[in-house]
């Protein structure tokens, strides 16, 4: 009897095996043969003119929205404000936003709305540039190689004597960044901080929004195209901001870039695609579709060691994309990036679109920048560690990523060497030690992050 | 002008009538040619000592160049228009294959607009916001000619709203369309929308005060006529105020196209309507070596547009009016 059962049993639980595992294939091939028609195949996208916009230029130029029956038209914005409005009120469909904007919508800094991501559109491609006059002023304090070239990276800590020279005599010391949530905002916070300078805190709370409390330094908003002639001006006397507005100044001759976000922290997320909730629920198949276009532009991008970055350079030159000359942008595209005037150095990962599974949306990412947002003020009150997670997950949406990914390799069209790490994922990168102040980045632990540094708020502060 | 050729040769007063009037031709031709030529020499002179971050000022000769170039662009993105429809067609039909329930839709060219479509845009947006001004602001200059009481009613706001810049509008406008104008499949785009209700809001001004001010001025004979014959509210408006008005109405008319059109590049530049104003915003951003002369070119052509425009209005007034001199060119 007991013989019997075991064997009924052992059958049973093959019988079941076999079933899930049938089950499971044929869900795995009907989830690849469900991808049905786009829902929405005339669609909008918004960009702002900065070269990490390449992933939708190339999408669109190379026939991969097509591919997908999109008919996408791709149209440059204003300014940061008036590209997330437009994806707000529909008047986009979707658009190359700052990581930290669908972050800051969905907690309600700023516009409140709920914006997520599929798709990480590219690691690094900022930079800090200062004005040919502080440029002089810090050189002096930055140690010299052999051949006379400076030390890089250069920390912030040259920077401070200046600071502190124009604050003895009683004149503010501006700098210029892209918008208040964006990567550029809390990189050069960062890189600031972490040289002893004082970035000054928000207070949202107060209706103080100018993020200038306690600052050394004021940082005040100006939209990325504007930056070198802003600059120029004379009414900031440095700015962090993507490329090509930092080699701009290097071919104008009005700025020397001091640092790339690269060397403040390595392979840090920078723009996301973000669009709305409402879109991705109503229109499935689209959003997972134009994810699809994008990865294949990504990858694009970057394959066969940035074979295809001097044709990519050449179609962002145009004048509905970046417009700028083809030598500005070329500059940082292929893989150098000129410092002060002569001074080109090789930054093989200054612009990544694929590699280091960069299109993947990790949930750490988003963290990172809630725990900056929380630094600085933004966030006015301590969260718990739960609040952070929940956060990310809204935003951020791996699982759209993975079906489209998934899809792709089915098709064909990629292969799952592409996605080395697909499968065993679960959202957080592995803690990241590449920042320039040494301190380490685990994005499980967002409040422990928060408490390590000597300049920000920390857990229990309130401004 | 004959003035003027009388004083180039003061010998010569007693001319013979054609050569005087042949002369009067000459010069009629002559002097703008002498002065757009000067004006060239200067602008080529001095564009080469201005030095710009983007380069050196553009002169004539760049923007030649750029309009060149703009033709040559719109040339290559409508043989790529057409090579998007072949691979749609294409695509239509390969799904038509597979799932022989679908119906096939064209969808159109996704690709960027080119110069000479950004100006069909700009001119399709002020001729809408335009009208749409006139046809509010007639009937409401009428009525505010006819009535002295309604006249000191509104008047106030005429003379706040009158001195707006299209800049301040501009915001308010966004908003409103966008929490008013809402519809799965829109027929106009918002960007057209809002910089239209702004070309609006700043040309209805000056076409009411003339309106109100023509009607208001009217002659009292003509009045006297229409009391005797005790003419309706309604005929009186048909018969006697309103063709004694139109001059009127049509000098507020011309000014406020004339408003319209300098009211809509700004527009367009913060609205992002692909229309002129993008193109110069654009070209700002875009901040390439070409650039500024891209931009002169396009100062040259909306100038040109807003003489055209004026010109136009001049001919309708002339056409539709029976006074005859107020529309002299």
């Amino acid at each position: 009897m007991k013989k019997l059962w075991k064997k009924i049993n052992k059958q049973v639980c093959q019988a079941t095996i076999t079933v899930t595992a049938a089950l499971s294939i044929s869900a795995f091939s009907v989830n690849a043969e469900e991808l049905g028609y786009p829902e929405k195949e005339e669609l909008k996208f918004g960009f702002i003119k900065l070269t990490d916009m390449a992933p939708i230029a190339i999408a669109y130029e190379k026939g991969f929205f097509e591919d997908e029956g999109l008919y996408v038209t791709i149209e440059a914005q204003a300014n940061w404000k008036v590209l997330l409005d437009g994806v707000i009120d529909g008047r986009l469909d979707g658009a190359h936003m700052l990581a930290g904007q669908p972050i800051a919508a969905t907690i309600g800094y700023g516009t409140e709305a709920e914006i997520i991501t599929p798709f990480s559109m590219d690691l690094n491609g900022n930079g800090i540039t200062v004005s040919n006059q502080i440029w002089e002023k810090m050189k002096v304090n930055i140690p010299k190689r052999p051949d006379g070239k400076p030390v890089h990276p250069i920390k912030a800590d040259a920077l401070k004597p200046v600071v502190e020279e124009y604050l003895d005599q009683g004149k503010p010391f501006n700098m210029g960044m892209v918008f208040p949530v964006s990567t550029h905002n809390y990189e050069l916070r960062y890189w600031l901080a972490a040289g002893g300078i004082h970035p000054g805190f928000y207070a949202p709370h107060k209706g103080d929004t100018s993020g200038q409390l306690d600052a050394d330094v004021l940082l005040s908003v100006t939209p990325p195209p504007q930056m070198p002639a802003t600059m120029e001006a004379g009414t900031i006397y440095g700015y962090c901001v993507g490329e090509p507005w930092n080699q701009q100044a290097v071919f104008k001759g009005i700025g020397v870039p001091v640092v790339t976000d690269y060397e403040i922290w390595k392979d840090n997320p920078e723009k996301v695609f973000g669009i709305s909730k409402q879109f991705a629920e109503k229109y499935p198949n689209t959003t997972i579709r134009l994810t699809r276009a994008l990865i294949r532009a990504a990858k694009w991008l970057d394959e066969n060691n940035n074979a295809n970055r001097p044709e990519a350079v050449k179609i962002l030159a145009q004048s509905n994309y970046v417009g700028a000359d083809a030598e500005v942008i070329a500059n940082s595209m292929t893989g150098t990036f000129e410092y002060e005037k002569g001074d080109k150095r090789e930054v093989p990962d200054f612009n990544v679109f694929f590699r280091y599974n960069a299109t993947y949306p990790y949930y750490s990412d988003a963290i990172w920048y809630l725990t900056q947002m929380r630094r600085w003020g933004q966030i006015d009150v301590d969260k718990p560690d739960s609040w952070y997670f929940d956060v990310a997950k809204k935003v951020y949406r791996p699982d759209i990523y993975q079906k489209a990914a998934q899809s792709l390799i089915a098709d064909k069209l990629m292969s799952a060497a592409d996605f080395p790490t697909l499968t065993t994922d679960d959202g957080f990168r592995a803690p990241q030690t590449h920042f320039i102040d040494g301190i380490v980045y685990n994005g499980k632990a967002p409040n422990e992050y928060i408490n390590k540094f000597s300049i920000g708020l920390k857990a229990g502060d309130k401004i | 002008m004959t003035s003027l050729t009388e004083k180039l040769q003061p010998g010569k007063v007693n001319l013979p009538s054609w050569l005087s009037k042949q002369l009067n031709h000459l010069g009629k031709v002559i002097m703008p040619l002498i002065g757009i030529i000067c004006f060239l020499f200067i602008w080529s002179l001095s564009a080469s000592n201005i030095d710009t971050s983007l380069g050196k000022f553009p002169g004539p000769s760049a923007v030649v160049t750029q309009l060149g170039n703009l033709h040559q662009e719109h040339m290559d993105e409508r043989s790529k228009e057409q090579a998007f429809y072949v691979r749609q067609d294409k695509r239509n039909a390969d799904r038509v294959a597979k799932d022989p329930n679908y119906v096939a839709k064209i969808r159109s060219y996704t690709g960027k607009e080119t110069f000479y479509q950004q100006i069909g845009t700009s001119l399709i947006t002020v001729l809408s916001g335009f009208l749409l001004a006139a046809i509010v602001a007639i009937p409401l200059g009428i009525a505010i000619g006819l009535s002295k009481s309604l006249n000191s009613a509104i008047n106030p706001m005429i003379q706040i709203f009158k001195p707006v810049s299209p800049l301040a509008w501009l915001p308010l406008v966004t908003m409103v369309v966008s929490a008013v104008y809402i519809s799965d499949d829109p027929m106009f785009a918002k960007s057209f929308v809002n910089s239209m209700v702004t070309v609006t809001l700043c040309c209805l001004w000056p076409m009411v005060i003339q309106t109100s001010v023509g009607v208001a001025s009217l002659n009292s004979d003509w009045l006297n006529v229409s009391r005797v014959l005790r003419l309706p509210a309604f005929t009186h408006v048909q018969k006697i105020v309103l063709p004694a008005t139109v001059p009127a109405i049509f000098t507020g008319m011309r000014s406020a196209l004339g408003i319209a059109w300098m009211v809509l590049i700004a527009a367009e530049m913060l609205a992002q309507n692909p229309g002129l104003g993008k193109f110069v915003w654009d070209e700002f951003q875009n901040g390439s070596s070409q650039s500024l002369s891209r931009i002169m070119s396009a100062v040259f052509v909306i100038g040109l547009i807003g003489f055209l425009l004026d010109r136009g209005m001049l001919v309708l007034q002339r056409t539709l009016s029976w006074d005859k001199t107020s529309a002299s060119l």
